[in-house]
Formats: structure tokens, C-alpha cells, sequence
């Protein structure tokens, strides 16, 4: 700051009140040494305000004699105190020291207490995190598996079972078809894991003649838990077949990897 | 003397430099610590106890905390108070509320009072009411700059040009 803006903002009038803070204090210090202009201000401010307080007082002055007798007086008288005093003044120091010592102890001892149970807290709080966690897996694949029983509770729909066929014969799925909403549902858990690069796809079949029509690969066959997975199928189909195809799936069966297959039964 | 050599030896234990500090501030002490208990024979206990005190206490004191002069204000102020605030003086019963410094400054008429008394009484009846009451508050009464803005009723952030002004005028009248 311009030490001409800082003598205006009246800080140094305050410093000679005694009315700044500590740091205000040396600021002002620092200033001063540093300016001397602004030590004459503060020496001015000062002189007017020991011309003034000097006014106000009473004109019976009391001379340094008086208060050098005073001083030697309550020396002596001092010491005399001091010694009287000392054994209390001991033992008041001793249970000061105790006190302290103990509410000093009992400080540590509760901000330890404290710390372990706020420990405990973050423990507790990581574990109910968890629980919350795994309630939530749960409810969803509850969640799942009551969809899937009201699928195959489904009056509506056709349950096609799907038979092993040459290339893997203990193969086996279902398929449960609802017209209705125009899907099949297919528990594949009866058919191995595909090998690296290639995907199960599932055919909708019409047998005379014979036409193949894609619904669809199953890509997450290895992720998915339950092994049921749901196709959109809008066609008549007469049957269902699997195979086992490059990744990405092919436009027609490859009839040599045709893991099962299965006929519509005709329940009307 | 420096007035800085003059406090160190003082701190030291130098009752020639303690004489010299007290012929510099003893007046204006005496005259804080009047304007605070309104009593003569207080005063000067009050003004005696003060300067044993800085003797016994002048280790406390550091450039850092201010001027010394500030200082010793301080301790003055402080006793005074403390003064009023004790059991005997309250007996006593009286009643300070209202004063301010300009109503002990002697006027013209005391023809015992010095020159130098009756020429600062002259301006400061000239001071602005509203200078009289923040210098009593802040120099005389060691107000600081909240109390002093709730008392008069003024913004705080206006206490210290307010106070420079004031003061500003005060050295006007007294110093020239």
C-alpha cells in the first residue's frame, strides 16, 4: 500500500488507541520502519493525544519520589508475602498440575475412544453398504426368476422342447413361445459353453419346405446366470433349431453344427 | 534519549530511565484514569498502582505490541476500570455513565490550572460533539472499534476515518 493512502486510512490513530489487532500491530511497525513519514505521523497522533489526556488531569500531581518509596516500600513488603505464601502457593501449583494432568489424560483417552468408534462407524457403514449391495443382486434376479416363471406359467404359451441332435446329442433346450406377445424364451442351460469365436443362433423353421429364419444370436451365452434369454419372433414357426456359428452369426444354418432342435406341436 | 533506549534500560531496571518515562506519561495517565473513576484520591492510588505495576511487568512489554505509550494507556485503563468495578467503589455509588473527558478539562475560569490546560481546554470545546465522544471512547475509555460503533450508533466501518478526522482536528488545535 502508498504509505500516503495508508497514513489516510486512519490505522495508525487506532495504533496509538491500543484498538488494532496483534498483526495490525506489527504491520504498522514494519511501516514505520520502513517509512519514516509515517513514524512522524504516528509521533504526532501521539503528542496530540498526551497534550489532550494530560488535560484531563487532576492538578495535584504526584511526584516519582512517591512512587520510588512505593516501589522500594512493596519490595520488601513483597517478600515478606512471597515467603508466607510459598508452601499454599506449592500446593495450589501441585493440584494445578495434577488437575491438569489428569483432564489432560482424560482428553487423550476420550479422542482415542472417539477415533475407535468412529472406526467402527466407517466399518459398520462399509459392511451395511455391502448388504445393501447384495439385497439389491438379490431382489433383482428375484425379480428375474418370478418373470420367468410367469412366462412359463403363461397359459398362452407353447413349450417346445428342443432335442440333441448328431453333432452334440446330450445337448437339449426349451423354447416357450408366446404368440401373443410374439417371443420365445429359450433355457439353453442343457447346451455346452460355445467355443472361442463362435455364438449360438437360434432358427425359426417352416418344414415344407424347409425355410430357416433367423431370430437372433446369443451373444452373452457364458455371462448370463440363468441361461434364459428372450428372442422377438414374429413368424409361424413350425419348429426351432440351434446351431453353432462364427461370431456375428450367418445368413443360413450351418446344418452340420445344428446342436437341437425341436417341433411345434400343433395344440389346436 | 531515544524513547527506545530510554524503554530498554527502563526494562533493565534503570530507575533514571523510569523517571524520565514517568515525567513523560504520568500526567496523561493520571488524567485517563481521573476521567474513569471521577475521584481524586482514587485516581492517584489507581495512577501509583499503574506505574509500580509497569516496573514490576516491563518484560511484557515489546515494540511488536504497539508504542509504548499505548501500552502503558492500556494498563491504565484496565486498572481504572477494574476499579470501578470493585466492591468499594461501587459503594461508593457512582454514577459515570454519561461522562466524557471534556467535562474535567479545567476551563479559563480555574486560575490554578496551567497555561498549557486552559489553552487545550479552549480548543477542544471547539472540537465536533461527535470527535469528543469517539476520542473518549477510544483513547480515554479503550473502546475498541465494534464497541465503540455500537455505542455511538455509527457503522463500524466508518469508526476509523471518522477517528482519523477527529483526531486530524485535535492536532490542528493543540499542536499548531
Amino acid at each position: 500500500m502508498e504509505k500516503e493512502q495508508y497514513i489516510a486510512s486512519g490505522i495508525l490513530e487506532l495504533y496509538v488507541a491500543g484498538s488494532l489487532t496483534e498483526a495490525e500491530n506489527e504491520e504498522v511497525l514494519s511501516m514505520m520502519q520502513k517509512h519514516p513519514e509515517v513514524l512522524q505521523e504516528v509521533l504526532d497522533i501521539e503528542a496530540a493525544v498526551i497534550k489532550l489526556t494530560k488535560a484531563a488531569a487532576p492538578k495535584n500531581k504526584i511526584s516519582f519520589k512517591t512512587i520510588l518509596d512505593k516501589l522500594k516500600g512493596t519490595d520488601s513488603q513483597n517478600n515478606v508475602v512471597t515467603l508466607n505464601n510459598k508452601p499454599k502457593n506449592n500446593w495450589y501449583n501441585y493440584t494445578g498440575w495434577a488437575a491438569a494432568l489428569i483432564l489432560g489424560g482424560g482428553l487423550l483417552w476420550m479422542n482415542n475412544q472417539n477415533n475407535t468408534l468412529e472406526n467402527k462407524i466407517t466399518e459398520i457403514q462399509t459392511e451395511k453398504d455391502f448388504f445393501e449391495t447384495q439385497i439389491e443382486d438379490l431382489n433383482s434376479d428375484l425379480a428375474d426368476s418370478k418373470q420367468i416363471i410367469n412366462v412359463f406359467r403363461d397359459k398362452d404359451v407353447i413349450s417346445v422342447p428342443l432335442a440333441g441332435q448328431a453333432v452334440f446329442p446330450e445337448a437339449y433346450a426349451k423354447a416357450y413361445w408366446n404368440k401373443d406377445n410374439k417371443t420365445v424364451y429359450l433355457d439353453l442351460a442343457g447346451l455346452p459353453e460355445p467355443p472361442e469365436g463362435k455364438v449360438y443362433q437360434v432358427w425359426s423353421l417352416t418344414l415344407n419346405p424347409l425355410t430357416p429364419t433367423s431370430l437372433g444370436t446369443i451373444d452373452n451365452f457364458i455371462s448370463d446366470d440363468n441361461k434364459i434369454f428372450s428372442l422377438e419372433n414374429t413368424n409361424e414357426s413350425q419348429a426351432f433349431g440351434i446351431t453353432l456359428e462364427p461370431a456375428g452369426g450367418s445368413v443360413s444354418p450351418t446344418l452340420e453344427q445344428l446342436y437341437t432342435l425341436g417341433v411345434v406341436e400343433k395344440t389346436s | 534519549m531515544q524513547l527506545e533506549t530510554l524503554v530498554l534500560k527502563f526494562q533493565e531496571k534503570d530507575e533514571k530511565a523510569f523517571e524520565k518515562l514517568y515525567n513523560m506519561y504520568s500526567e496523561s495517565m493520571h488524567g485517563v484514569i481521573y476521567n474513569i473513576v471521577r475521584d481524586h484520591d482514587i485516581a492517584q492510588e489507581v495512577m501509583q498502582d499503574v506505574f509500580i505495576k509497569a516496573w514490576h511487568k516491563s518484560d511484557s512489554y515489546n515494540s511488536k505490541k504497539g508504542r509504548f505509550f499505548t501500552w502503558i494507556l492500556n494498563i491504565s485503563r484496565n486498572a481504572a476500570i477494574d476499579k470501578t468495578r470493585s466492591k468499594s467503589f461501587k459503594n461508593s455509588s457512582k454514577n459515570l455513565s454519561s461522562d466524557y473527558f471534556v467535562d474535567i478539562i479545567p476551563t479559563q475560569d480555574d486560575l490554578n490550572t496551567s497555561t498549557d490546560a486552559i489553552g487545550i481546554a479552549k480548543y477542544v470545546g471547539k472540537l465536533a460533539e461527535k470527535c469528543k465522544k469517539v476520542i473518549d471512547l477510544l483513547y480515554f475509555k479503550g473502546y475498541t472499534q465494534k464497541e465503540a460503533s455500537e455505542t455511538l450508533e455509527i457503522p463500524i466501518g466508518t469508526i476509523k476515518t471518522h477517528n482519523r478526522n477527529c483526531i486530524k482536528e485535535l492536532r490542528e488545535l493543540v499542536l499548531n
